[in-house]
């Protein structure tokens, strides 16, 4: 079963400052005994919120609202996808990120949907719906590129 | 944490470490079916010990050293009494070992090494391949006696069995716990490619059972491929096979209907593919390539899979360039199979009566007999040729020979229709 690991922004990475050589040589040993393990499948850190921007919906309206964004502790800083056999193995893998400053933070671990956890709900209709917007996005991406 | 919580937890660690365990206590008790019982004391110990003392910074470490404590124990005791010299090797080794002042760089060094050699005894040509199967699920999957069961659709005695003799046969024949080298590495590596692909494939297309998929045994090969990518990052064969399972994988969702049964490659929902498995298919297929010399049979594959995923609709399909690849793979590697499957490829550039005539000279193939996929493709070819009676014909005779409920239902139903439009006045 997939996961996302979501890593929790905090005053430093939302500064944009860049970790300090010791917690990215940690970083890249526990990333590198990721791949060895064949969990991991993608993995990225993100830009501080000032960066970035956040649409809000009301009905047919749109607001584009510019970051950065005050409530730190909800922001994401970064993020892992993991293939793993049970969430109980993704919480072991979770517990040995390092964190060599001894920092404050947070990890969050959510399990990925796929279509059939859905079940009956989702019905062909729907399914093919899903399925026919998917393939707009992807045409879409790849018009682009 | 309440103690069914500390078990989940100990499983998972078990998940993790147990290959690195089992291979690093096999180098030193030079016994598979040892090191696996002293793994799984420390084990027994972990789940003894952890809910009270809580679980360790480092678990694999903690393991280790607790198996290794035991491992001399075991071997004092002089368990089999006729090596006493090379005992006391082991035994000497283990102590500096354990009086290594960092336990975890001294583990770390040799992981690699030890994974890899187990990986290779696991998958030894003296072993059946159904025994390879089982050990390497067993001591590198790190999968239960009753989960390969359940996954292989066998008794769990039966499966609990193969893995005892496979032990036993590695001991009789005093297998050495090595990395084969030279002109040997090629052959044993591509055993180990067999038994990953043949794990995978059971996953993709299961061979019986009710269902068409079986979706975690695809994930369990494609992670000790990942894993075995990273221990011999320099054949280009192994990110083949990566490449291969990686793209087949990222279709597993699409293939298979909302009751169950088979949709085929070209009447899959692409939206339904997982871009990220593909996009890693890809970059594994690179990686296979930028090694040099001429593709292998999993690299050439790998390729195949990789036009189709390439292809945004089924009409982008570059068919002219899969036939063009099995074409090569039929010479790497001839088998009536690849050219049964390049008798596909060339009906979708050049058109059915171009396939269908390298079909019917494959239908005398002798090997092919039982194979339900030739009378499929020779079904629809005719289809496509109007010539439905015979299509009926050819898919009823498939779905005789599938051993597979929804393939045979998928098969029928193409049977039916096939019938009905001979039916339908000839225009």
């Amino acid at each position: 079963m997939k996961f996302m690991i979501l890593i929790k922004a905090d005053k430093n990475s939302e500064a944009g400052v860049i970790p300090d050589e010791r917690l990215l040589t940690e970083m890249g040993k526990f990333n590198e005994e990721l791949v060895k393990a064949g969990v991991m499948l993608a993995g990225e850190g993100l830009h501080p919120s000032s960066k970035g921007a956040r649409v809000r919906f009301s009905g047919s309206k749109r607001t584009v609202m510019d970051g950065p964004f005050t409530e730190v502790k909800e922001l994401i800083a970064g993020f892992w996808m993991w293939e793993v056999k049970s969430r109980e193995e993704a919480i072991e893998w979770v517990k040995r990120i390092p964190n060599p400053m001894g920092m404050e933070s947070e990890v969050e671990i959510r399990q990925v949907f796929t279509a059939d956890d859905f079940g009956p709900a989702l019905t062909p209709e729907l399914r093919a719906q899903e399925d026919r917007l998917r393939a707009e996005t992807t045409q879409r991406l790849n018009n682009r590129s | 944490m309440t103690a069914s919580e500390t078990h989940r937890a100990i499983n998972a660690v078990w998940r993790i470490e147990s290959a690195r365990l089992i291979a690093g206590l096999t180098r030193i008790v030079r016994d598979v079916g040892l090191a696996e019982e002293l793994a799984q004391d420390a084990l027994v110990a972990a789940l003894e010990q952890w809910p009270e003392s809580g679980t360790p910074d480092n678990p694999g470490a903690w393991l280790m050293a607790t198996a290794k404590h035991r491992a001399i124990d075991v071997l004092r005791r002089g368990r089999r009494l006729e090596h006493k010299h090379e005992e006391l090797g082991h035994e000497i080794e283990l102590r500096r070992e354990l009086s290594a002042p960092d336990l975890d760089a001294a583990i770390d060094d040799d992981m690699g090494d030890d994974l890899l050699r187990l990986v290779f005894i696991s998958c030894h040509p003296v072993l059946s391949t159904e025994a390879r199967v089982a050990l390497t699920l067993r001591l590198l999957g790190g999968l239960t006696t009753e989960e390969i069961a359940r996954a292989f659709l066998v008794p769990e005695p039966t499966i609990a069995q193969r893995i005892v003799r496979a032990k036993r046969t590695l001991a009789k024949e005093r297998v050495p716990f090595e990395v084969p080298r030279g002109a040997e590495l090629d052959a044993r590596l591509s055993s180990v490619l067999e038994v990953l692909y043949l794990v995978f494939n059971e996953g993709y297309s299961a061979t019986a059972g009710d269902d068409w998929v079986r979706p975690g045994l695809c994930e369990d090969a494609l992670r000790l491929g990942r894993i075995l990518a990273e221990l011999v990052p320099k054949e280009p064969e192994v990110h083949g096979l990566v490449a291969l399972m990686e793209i087949q994988a990222s279709r597993l969702r699409a293939r298979v209907g909302p009751s169950g049964e088979p949709i085929l490659l070209l009447a899959q929902s692409r939206a339904r593919w997982d871009q990220l498995l593909i996009r890693r298919g890809l970059a594994a297929l690179e990686r296979a390539e930028a090694l040099g010399g001429a593709p292998g049979p999993y690299a050439l594959q790998a390729a195949l899979a990789a036009c189709h995923a390439r292809a945004r609709t089924p009409e982008e399909t570059d068919w002219a360039r899969i036939a063009a690849l099995y074409e090569v793979l039929a010479q790497v590697m001839p088998s009536p199979i690849v050219e049964l499957n390049r008798a596909v490829a060339l009906s979708m550039a050049f058109g059915p009566a171009v396939g269908l005539e390298l079909v019917d000279a494959l239908t005398s193939e002798p090997s092919l007999k039982g194979y339900h996929f030739l009378p499929s493709v020779r079904g629809d070819l005719l289809g496509k040729l109007g010539r439905f009676e015979e299509a009926r014909a050819e898919f009823e005779r498939a779905a005789a020979l599938t051993r597979n409920a929804r393939e045979r239902e998928m098969l029928l139903e193409r049977a039916a229709e096939c019938a009905r439009l001979s039916l339908r006045p000839s225009h």
